[in-house]
């Protein structure tokens, strides 16, 4: 009687697999690639020359506290001042950009086009080298802090100015309208119902410029800075030569992540609820 | 367009327009418009869509430039280039079909914005006007409310009353009730109905016959960006003389109120 149910059952045409099993096979097939490779690494990497390399505890705890106290405060000190900067520049120039006197309008794209064309770093050596000698005598007030304040507004402006010029824009013309229907300036108007209106929609793009800036604020790699100033790019850099070891560098970059990650979260998440709310 | 057009002193009249014509590129949107409306008057403003009565509208207050022809409000020339606009927007009330209300502020602070850096007033009495506002309209409670907190009828409501807190002249009011949902209508033709039997001078662009009917002292007829009629209410909705003005009311008013194939 078995039998011949189990030959009935071989006779028929094979049944094709089911969307679900397709699904599960697929899924199958992906994570045994996935633990594949992993045990590769595992097998070939040789650990203790990578834990030689990267991760000395007795070096990592050497750069406590001044990893922390100087360098990732310099960075935060440099980020800040430039992200200020920039944002006071930035609204400046989007203000101009959107001027009804065509020579403003010219200027302010041509400041954008020139600082979004060019490489932070050439700036950073402008600033830090060619500043100098081509006012000789003049210093940059502020001495470190100011010259990396000055080059990161220089860069961040002309990438805020466009956002800040993107979010005025964005703001419904019915909003300027019903101000100045109240007699309201159209300066009054600008600052008191579209500004504030405008910032509420560029937050997410300027959390994440203020995430780009963290980074580039690195470039002062490239000025002499004494000891005291030090960010955590130099910081990890010379202690990785001095020690003739990487781990340094790996721990400033978890420096950087704690921060930028947590702030590119914050970003996605205002991002969110902008679109929530606009919905 | 019928011989009583002009029903009154224009020279004492709240809004005169003269000649008006406005262009989009190449687009002849006005094309020579006279009309006015007398102080105390409520002007509805009926008339197919693209006709050009937002536009009419929009020039009173200078919202759009008009290309040529003269707008005088209260006797003061609005399409004069050394007019100070902003003191003439001041006396003038406008409500929009998209409420516009300031997303970023609560209905208070919407009410007291204009009063405190146009008029400057005082903080307590920018409150105080706006309050007697915010209760004709009847939303005293909602005075902490952001406008998204607000149903579309309520908006329009704050709308008329942070207009009012101005205390304008005269009123315009472009489709206030075109963006709301039709339940919604009836509160804010009601707010309307009340300024009206006050004496405000009104100007009103509407789809809403029976408000116009109702309510209006004169109805205005726009098409194709001329005047082509215009009278009271009971004379233009009721008894058009126009062909024009037949066709378009055959076309909005209830089909049911309309004799013909459908009853």
């Amino acid at each position: 009687m078995s039998t011949v149910t189990s030959s009935t059952r071989t006779g028929a045409p094979r049944a094709r697999l089911t969307l679900r099993q397709k699904r599960r096979l697929s899924l199958a097939v992906q994570y045994a690639l996935f633990v594949a490779a992993v045990v590769a690494v595992a097998l070939v990497a040789d650990w203790q020359t990578l834990r030689q390399n990267f991760a000395r505890t007795e070096i990592a705890a050497e750069m406590f506290p001044e990893v922390l106290t100087v360098a990732l405060k310099n960075t935060v000190i440099y980020t800040l001042s430039g992200f200020t900067g920039g944002l006071v520049l930035g609204v400046l120039l989007a203000l101009m950009r959107l001027s009804s006197v065509p020579p403003y309008r010219w200027l302010a794209m041509a400041y954008i086009e020139v600082f979004r064309g060019l490489p932070a770093l050439l700036i950073f050596l402008f600033v830090g080298v060619g500043v100098p000698l081509a006012f000789p005598g003049s210093t940059i007030p502020g001495g470190t802090v100011g010259q990396v304040a000055l080059a990161l507004t220089l860069v961040a402006a002309a990438y805020m100015a466009e956002t800040v010029r993107a979010g005025i824009q964005a703001v419904p013309k019915g909003q300027t309208e019903a101000a100045r229907s109240l007699g309201m300036s159209s300066t009054w108007a600008l600052i008191s119902i579209v500004i504030p209106q405008a910032f509420r929609i560029i937050v997410p793009p300027l959390t994440n410029e203020l995430v780009l800036l963290f980074k580039d604020s690195s470039l002062v790699l490239f000025l002499g800075v004494q000891l005291g100033d030090r960010e955590l790019t130099k910081f990890g850099r010379d202690l990785a030569s001095t020690k003739a070891n990487i781990t340094p560098i790996l721990i400033a970059g978890l420096c950087y992540l704690a921060i930028t990650i947590p702030l590119s979260y914050l970003a996605r998440r205002l991002e969110a609820r902008n679109a929530k709310a606009t919905a | 367009m019928t011989a009583e057009a002009l029903p009154h002193d224009r020279a004492d009249a709240a809004i005169d327009v003269r000649d008006l014509h406005k262009s989009f590129g190449d687009h002849e949107v006005l094309r020579g418009i006279d009309f006015s409306v007398a102080r105390g008057e409520v002007v509805c403003v009926i008339g197919p869509s693209g006709s050009g009565k937002s536009t009419l509208l929009r020039c009173i207050n200078l919202l759009e430039q008009p290309t040529s022809g003269r707008v005088l409000v209260g006797g003061v020339e609005v399409t004069d280039p050394d007019v100070d606009i902003d003191a003439v927007r001041r006396r003038i009330g406008m409500v929009f079909q998209s409420f516009n209300l300031f997303p970023h502020l609560t209905v208070l602070e919407n009410l007291t914005i204009a009063q405190r850096r146009v008029l400057r007033r005082s903080k307590a009495e920018a409150a105080e006007v706006a309050r007697v506002n915010l209760e004709k309209v009847g939303l005293s409670e909602r005075e902490d409310a952001y406008p998204a907190q607000l149903s579309g009828g309520q908006q329009q409501r704050v709308a008329i009353a942070r207009s009012l807190s101005m205390g304008p002249d005269l009123m315009l009011f472009d489709e206030p009730t075109s963006a709301l949902d039709p339940e919604l209508v009836g509160e804010v033709l009601s707010v309307m109905r009340e300024l009206a039997a006050e004496g405000m001078t009104m100007m009103v662009v509407t789809h809403e016959m029976s408000f116009a009917r109702e309510v209006a002292s004169r109805v205005v007829f726009m098409d194709g960006g001329v005047v082509v009629e215009q009278g009271p209410p009971a004379q233009v909705i009721g008894s058009p003389q126009h062909e024009r003005t037949q066709s378009f009311l055959s076309r909005v008013l209830d089909p049911a109120a309309t004799p013909g194939p459908h009853s």
